[in-house]
C-alpha cells in the first residue's frame, strides 16, 4: 500500500475529461516519475493532488496515510507535509529569497537557508537577500523553488518538470537535490517529459489521455522514450519533439 | 537624564533605531517633538536655522557648494500628545556639486487626532545629489492626518531621490502632494510605499516635469489596501525637451473591500522625448498565494508575506 493513493480520480475542466478513473499508488520514501505526452493530464494530476483552485471538483479520492485529503485546502495538505514545486514558479516582487525559503522551512535559521541554496547550486551569501522576482532567471527561480522544498522537509514532494529551464551544468545539482529528499525519507513524484529525469526515478507511470497506461520499474517505462509509445487508445499522439524524435 | 533626552530615546525606540547614532560628531541631526527642538547638531558645510512656531517649526537648511556629507543626516519629527497639529516648514537649498542624504522619521505613536503638515521648498544646485528617505510610524488607532507637500527644483545634472514609507501602524489619512521640475541632465526618482487598512484613506499626487534635455524621471508607487481602506494615486510625468526619458510604475494590491483608483498621466511634448507607463492593480496573484499555501502558510499569512515583499524597500 502506498503512502499516497489516488483512487478512481476523474476530473473535467471546461466540460472536457482530463483525468479519467485514474489510480496510482506512490510508495513511501521512493522516487517516482509520471511521464507522458503533452495533454496527458500529468500537471493536472499534480495540481489535483495539491488541491489547487480549479482542481478541487473531482470524482474519486486521494488518500494520504490512510486519510482522505479530498476536502482539505492547499495549506492543510501542506501542513501534512505534501507540497508542489511549480513548473514555472511564481515570482514575488520585493520578497527576499531568505524570507521566501524561511516561510516554509522547518529549520528557519539563516545557516540552514544558505545550506539549502548551496544544495541546489546557488551561492548562499550571494542569493540570500536577492528578491524572488524578475531579476532571477528562469533557472535560478527553479532552483530557489527547489531550495524551499528542501527546507520544508516534506513527506511528499511533487516536482513538476524539475529540469525545465535548467542548464546542462545544473541538472546534476537538481538530481542531487532529489537524492537529498529521498535520503530524508521524502516521497518524490516527478512530472516529466525528460529521459534524464525519468532515469532518476525508481518507479514510473506512463500517462496518456488522463489515465495510466503502463507502470513499473523505470527500465520498463524507458521504452516509451527509447523505442515506441506504449499502444493505447489515446487521442494525444506525442509529437516527435517530445519523444526524442519518435512518435 | 533630561526630559528631552528621555523623549529622544523614546522616539528612537519607536523607530527601532539607536539614539546613540546621534552621538557621532559626524552625524548631523535635528529632533523635533511637536514644536520644540529637542536636539540639533550640524556638521561643516551644513547650516540650519530652526524657529519654533506656535504649532510646529520652520527650518531653513543650506548645504554649501562642493560639500559632500558622507554620513546620513537624521531628522526626527515626533508628536507625543494624542491630539494637536504639527506644522513643519522646510526651506532647503543645496549648493552646487554637493551631496546629502537625509533619513527622516515621523513618529506619532499615540495619536488619536493629530495633523502633521509638511511644507517643503527644495532647490538642488547643479550636479548635486539629494536623497530623502521618509519613514512614518503611526499609532494603531488611525488618528493621524498627514499632509506632506513639496515643490522641488532640480538643477542641471542634479539628482533628487525621495522615498516615502508608511507600512507600520494605521495610515489614518495621508495626502501627499509633490511636484518637481527637472532641468537638463537631471534625475528625479519618487518612490512611495504605503499599506492601508480599516478605513484608512491614501491620496498620492506626484508630478514631474522633465523640462531639460536628457532629464530623467521615474515615479513609482506601491500601495496595498485591505478591509475598507481607499487609495487614490495620481502620477503625472511630462517631458517637454529632447531626449527626456521617464517611466511611471504603479503596483497596487486590493484585498477585502478596499478600493484603489490610479490615474497615470504621461505627456510628451517633444518628438525626441519618451515616457513609458506600467500599472498593475488587483488582488494578490493566485499563483503566488497558492505557492506559499502549498508550503504551509495560511491564506492570511501568505497575503501578508506577499504584501510585505511588495512594500519592502528596494535594494540599491
Amino acid at each position: 500500500m502506498g503512502v499516497l493513493e489516488v483512487k478512481g480520480l476523474s476530473l473535467n475542466l471546461d466540460g472536457k475529461s482530463i483525468l479519467n478513473r485514474l489510480n496510482i499508488d506512490f510508495w513511501e520514501g521512493h522516487v517516482h516519475a509520471v511521464v507522458g505526452p503533452n495533454g496527458a493530464g500529468k500537471s493536472t494530476l499534480a495540481s489535483t493532488i495539491m488541491g489547487l483552485s480549479g482542481y478541487r471538483d473531482f470524482e474519486g479520492d486521494i488518500i494520504f496515510k490512510g486519510e482522505s485529503i479530498k476536502e482539505l485546502d492547499v495549506n492543510e495538505r501542506a501542513k501534512r507535509r505534501i507540497t508542489l514545486a511549480w513548473q514555472e514558479p511564481a515570482r514575488f516582487e520585493g520578497l527576499t529569497i531568505r524570507d521566501f525559503i524561511r516561510s516554509s522551512a522547518k529549520d528557519k535559521s539563516v545557516d540552514n537557508i544558505k545550506n539549502t541554496l548551496e544544495e541546489v547550486g546557488l551561492d548562499g551569501d550571494e542569493y540570500l537577500m536577492r528578491a524572488v522576482d524578475k531579476t532571477l532567471s528562469g533557472g535560478e527561480r527553479k532552483k530557489v523553488e527547489l531550495a524551499s522544498i528542501l527546507a520544508m522537509e516534506p513527506e511528499v514532494a511533487i516536482l513538476d518538470e524539475p529540469d525545465s529551464g535548467i542548464d546542462i551544468e545544473s541538472i546534476e545539482r537538481i538530481f542531487e537535490a532529489v537524492k537529498v529528499l529521498k535520503s530524508k525519507g521524502t516521497t518524490v513524484i516527478m512530472i516529466t517529459h525528460s529521459l534524464a529525469v525519468l532515469n532518476q526515478a525508481e518507479h514510473a507511470f506512463l500517462m496518456c489521455n488522463g489515465t495510466i497506461v503502463d507502470k513499473g520499474v523505470t527500465d520498463k517505462i524507458r521504452n516509451y522514450f527509447e523505442d515506441k509509445c506504449i499502444p493505447c487508445p489515446h487521442k494525444n499522439i506525442p509529437r516527435a519533439a517530445e519523444t526524442g524524435g519518435r512518435a | 537624564m533630561s526630559a528631552d533626552l528621555t523623549t529622544i530615546n523614546d522616539l528612537y525606540e519607536k523607530i527601532n533605531s539607536d539614539p546613540h547614532e546621534l552621538d557621532d560628531p559626524n552625524v548631523a541631526h535635528l529632533v523635533i517633538d511637536h514644536n520644540k527642538v529637542l536636539g540639533q547638531h550640524l556638521v561643516p558645510g551644513l547650516h540650519m536655522e530652526v524657529d519654533e512656531l506656535e504649532d510646529g517649526i520652520k527650518a531653513v537648511m543650506r548645504l554649501d557648494d562642493n560639500t559632500v556629507l558622507e554620513k546620513q543626516v537624521h531628522l526626527c519629527f515626533g508628536m507625543y500628545p494624542e491630539k494637536g497639529v504639527q506644522r513643519i516648514v522646510m526651506d532647503v537649498t543645496i549648493g552646487k556639486n554637493a551631496r546629502i542624504s537625509l533619513l527622516s522619521h515621523c513618529v506619532f505613536p499615540y495619536a488619536i487626532d493629530v495633523q502633521h503638515i509638511m511644507h517643503g521648498q527644495i532647490r538642488i544646485g547643479e550636479n548635486s545629489e539629494y536623497s530623502y528617505f521618509e519613514r512614518h510610524v503611526h499609532s494603531p488607532k488611525g488618528g493621524v492626518k498627514v499632509y506632506p507637500n513639496a515643490k522641488i527644483e532640480i538643477g542641471k545634472g542634479a539628482t533628487f531621490k525621495t522615498e516615502f514609507e508608511l507600512i507600520r501602524g494605521r495610515v489614518g489619512l495621508i495626502d501627499i502632494d509633490y511636484e518637481a521640475t527637472c532641468h537638463a541632465e537631471s534625475i528625479l526618482e519618487m518612490n512611495t510605499r504605503i499599506s492601508g487598512k480599516a478605513d484608512d484613506v491614501i491620496k498620492v499626487k506626484e508630478i514631474g516635469h522633465l523640462v531639460g534635455e536628457h532629464a530623467k524621471g521615474v515615479l513609482t508607487s506601491k500601495i496595498a489596501v485591505r478591509e475598507s481602506a481607499r487609495a487614490e494615486v495620481y502620477n503625472e510625468l511630462t517631458a517637454s525637451a529632447a531626449y527626456a526619458r521617464g517611466h511611471v510604475d504603479c503596483s497596487e494590491i486590493v484585498q477585502d473591500n478596499g478600493i484603489v483608483s490610479a490615474i497615470p498621466i504621461v505627456k510628451v511634448e517633444h518628438p525626441k522625448a519618451h515616457i513609458t507607463h506600467e500599472a498593475a492593480i488587483g488582488s494578490v496573484d493566485n499563483k503566488q498565494l497558492e505557492t506559499l499555501m502549498s508550503r504551509g502558510l495560511s491564506e492570511d499569512d501568505a497575503v501578508e508575506l506577499i504584501i510585505s515583499g511588495l512594500l519592502s524597500r528596494k535594494k540599491k
